[in-house]
């Protein structure tokens, strides 16, 4: 399955449950202000490297960059997608669920 | 509707949120009552503060807002009946299943992933 | 593949319907078919053809339009959520009385049947909210 979380870690605990629930197999897609979990230094770092060794995570780049990122800034393991990639991945994963 | 005759998919609605304080527990419920009428497979899964929308005791009176809370113990009559809560929601809240207006089953962590993982369509709230 | 998805914020104070309006826009250009957008909650906004934004920002309501229009998109505004926010088509604007109506072109009025069945013909659904 695939998993969207797009609220800032530091704001809500939606990234926090989505990994509470997510397993081996399972992807994860980070996007609008989820992209924060993506990058290097903050309090999530640890879990974020722990759950990537079994969840493959994307990021939004489109997003990513908007907030003054770059690939450079995210956490090794984290692969980048844009638009097509974002439904290439709701096309390989089902079911597609929202942590809003 | 004749395409889709025999058709069930299995619906999972995700409820994270409280009740009242937006719009989304409300407006979450009318699309279960609705879609009761497709006959499909249908789960209510209740995680972080969406178990607070399950509350007994809900009185709206002074807060002159619609108390929908009577509505969850209306949904077995539309044969909605899989209610399923998030044990670890609910013991962060300090809150038991007796705490609860309708009866649920109370699942742990692998088993909430794995009603997520057999579901076609997952609508958030 | 076919898709269905649904939008629950209005434009511009959340990203949801920028994110909804990107992903509908790149399945089409891969060649997938998009069975319906749903707008529920303050999602139904992105139906109002009353925005004024300023010249230098995107007309949210507009693309969304023009895309209906390239591809024949199904836009659907639940009529529970766009009653309680004063969304109103013709007919719906006459039968309660009110004196004007607000739908944007290449918008529908209906009901939430509308979103429960894109969940059953499509492949997937995908939720943008907030």
């Amino acid at each position: 399955m695939l998993h969207t979380v797009n609220k800032s870690p530091f704001e809500k605990n939606s990234l926090e449950t989505c990994l509470r629930f997510a397993r081996q197999g399972h992807a994860i897609l980070l996007y609008e202000d989820g992209i924060y979990a993506a990058l290097k230094g903050t309090m999530f770092e640890s879990k974020i490297t722990e759950t990537v060794t079994y969840c493959k995570i994307y990021v939004l780049v489109s997003d990513l960059e908007a907030r003054g990122m770059r690939m450079d800034n995210v956490i090794a393991g984290i692969q980048p997608v844009d638009y097509t990639g974002f439904v290439d991945l709701v096309v390989e994963n089902n079911p597609v669920q929202a942590w809003l | 509707m004749d395409e889709m005759e025999g058709t069930i998919k299995k619906f999972l609605y995700l409820n994270r949120r409280a009740p009242y304080g937006t719009i989304y527990a409300l407006e979450s419920l009318e699309v279960v009552l609705i879609g009761a009428a497709f006959d499909q497979d249908v789960s209510l899964a209740f995680i972080d503060d969406g178990v607070y929308e399950l509350k007994k005791n809900q009185d709206t009176t002074k807060a002159e807002m619609k108390n929908f809370s009577p509505t969850y113990r209306a949904l077995e009559g539309y044969d909605v009946e899989k209610l399923y809560v998030d044990k670890a929601s609910l013991e962060a809240r300090g809150l038991t299943e007796e705490d609860l207006i309708v009866p649920v089953q109370v699942l742990d962590a692998a088993q909430m992933t794995q009603l997520m993982e057999q579901q076609d369509v997952v609508l958030s709230f | 593949m076919k898709f269905g998805i649904l939008v629950s914020e209005g434009p511009y104070q959340h990203q949801a319907s920028d994110s909804a309006y990107q992903f509908t826009k790149a399945a089409l250009e891969k060649g997938h078919e998009i069975f319906r957008v749903f707008f529920y909650h303050d999602g139904v906004n992105n139906g109002t053809r009353l925005t004024v934004p300023p010249q230098d920002d995107r007309h949210i309501v507009n693309r969304w339009s023009e895309l209906a229009k390239k591809y024949n998109l199904d836009l659907v505004l639940c009529i529970a959520a766009a009653q309680r926010r004063g969304m109103l088509d013709e007919n719906e604007a006459k039968r309660q009385g009110k004196d004007a109506n607000n739908i944007a072109p290449g918008f529908r009025i209906s009901g939430l049947g509308q979103l429960v069945e894109a969940g059953i013909q499509s492949e997937r659904l995908v939720v943008f909210g907030d």
